[in-house]
């Protein structure tokens, strides 16, 4: 019985799912959601935060061993960088809008975007895309990482469909879900986390992402942070490598566990 | 106040809760001012996500205005002064801005200045700073042949919210300019 409503939804997923204007009968708009597949394609992201810092970290993957890592981090503005996951292009579309937009912002009044304000527009701009006949839903969910000077830090979650979600922790991309387990552990001690702390946790995040056989590196590793009198600050390479190598004096690869009490020096 | 048509009109006005404008110069400008910068705290309001526009991001938004408006030949012939938390700044018809401890426009930047050059701590008490400014107002009274002993003073302290006093007369003393009357026959000349 199951398997005939699979055949029934299935054969009706290529009626519907041309135009991103047309729904489904169960509701939905297949579009949007094989956009939201391309994010959950790309490669992971993580981001978490504490009281006064915000950490976001990737996983750069190359095409081949002769090719460079894809960049995943982009600096948006002083206060402001995202992490991306999904069609690069896109992304880098949707940066420079952002950067556009912030810079704009500091021109008229003098002061940094604010960046649930500048979240939510973004989030209306993916919304537009998906009401209308002639474009295409963004194929790429961002993790945007900011410290606004009135509020705080902040985390948050865009995604090809216009929904915009706020984290204190959370991961993207392809096996994210141990990222998310290793954070739902951990996220409750974050708020009083040290800077360099915070890196190491996300750096444990991220390993649990690496397929099977591979290894989180200095090539791979990506990290940034923002926060209380610290302006976006892109980490890799040999700066990266500083903390994987706590990571192996911690004896923690992720894998959704990882010791609690290790984490505490 | 001014012995124009209007003896006492309001030139200085809050926006928002705790952020004071006064400006001199063209009053239907000044009301196109007020009408943006009213807008602009309603968009705040509409936006219902906490942020409201503090007396820096208005001196800031209104530098752009005014100097977009120049450079299109069609200025808002205003000089403005922007009063808030911790803020005092200036903006003028053709962009131009600066922040300091005490700002005058118009007659006030030859007649007042000086005096507050001279008188002005920071350590003013409240009494005191409406005191020095009452003074400069006076003076002011009396140089400006086209000035009215009405005034209004303005204050905004902390987080309170701004007030605006209404307008009252200032006593003044002509007793010492006893000497600079002449004779009542003749011209008037040396």
């Amino acid at each position: 019985k199951s398997s005939k409503k699979a055949d029934f939804v299935a054969m009706h997923r290529n009626m519907y799912d041309t135009d991103v204007t047309v729904f489904s009968p169960e509701g939905r708009l297949l579009q949007v959601e094989y956009a939201m597949e391309s994010t959950k394609q790309g490669s992971a992201c993580v981001g978490l935060r504490s009281e006064n810092y915000v950490v976001i970290g990737a996983l750069k993957r190359s095409v081949n061993e002769m090719s460079s890592h894809q960049k995943k981090l982009m600096e948006i503005d002083g206060h402001m960088g995202i992490a991306i996951a999904g069609l690069t292009a896109d992304a880098r579309s949707i940066a420079k809008w952002m950067r556009n937009e912030c810079l704009n912002h500091k021109y008229v009044y003098g002061s940094a975007m604010p960046s649930k304000r500048l979240c939510e527009e973004l989030a209306d701009k993916h919304q537009r895309t998906t009401q209308t006949y002639v474009r295409r839903p963004y194929g790429v969910g961002l993790l945007v990482a900011a410290y606004d000077e009135a509020t705080g830090p902040h985390l948050f979650q865009t995604c090809p469909s216009g929904n915009l979600y706020e984290f204190y922790a959370t991961a993207i991309g392809a096996r994210s879900q141990s990222a998310k387990t290793y954070l739902e552990k951990h996220f409750e001690g974050f708020p009083s986390t040290e800077k360099d702390d915070l890196i190491v946790h996300a750096l444990k995040a991220l390993s649990g992402c690496v397929t099977g056989d591979g290894e989180l590196n200095k090539d791979n590793a990506s990290i940034a942070i923002v926060g209380k009198d610290h302006k976006f600050q892109l980490i890799e390479g040999e700066n990266v490598a500083v903390y994987l190598d706590k990571l192996e004096v911690d004896g923690g690869a992720a894998e959704g566990g990882g010791d609690g009490d290790a984490m505490e020096e | 106040g001014s012995m124009e048509k209007y003896k006492a009109p309001r030139r200085i006005r809050t926006v928002g809760d705790n952020c004071l404008i006064g400006a001199s110069g063209e009053y239907s400008d000044f009301q196109s001012v007020m009408d943006t910068l009213e807008g602009m705290v309603q968009d705040d309001v509409n936006y219902d996500d906490g942020e409201k526009s503090d007396a820096k991001s208005i001196h800031s938004y209104l530098r752009a205005v005014m100097y977009q408006r120049r450079s299109k030949m069609n200025p808002l012939w205003n000089d403005i002064i922007i009063a808030g938390k911790d803020f005092l700044g200036y903006v003028d018809k053709i962009g131009t801005t600066y922040e300091d401890s005490f700002i005058a426009t118009g007659f006030g930047s030859y007649l007042a200045i000086p005096i507050l050059r001279s008188k002005w701590r920071p350590d003013l008490t409240e009494g005191e700073a409406r005191a020095l400014l009452e003074d400069c107002l006076r003076v002011l009274f009396y140089r400006d042949c086209r000035a009215l002993n009405r005034i209004q003073i303005a204050k905004v302290q902390g987080d309170d919210d701004a007030v605006v006093s209404d307008p009252y007369e200032l006593e003044t003393n002509w007793s010492g300019f006893e000497a600079t009357k002449g004779d009542m026959d003749g011209d008037g000349g040396w």
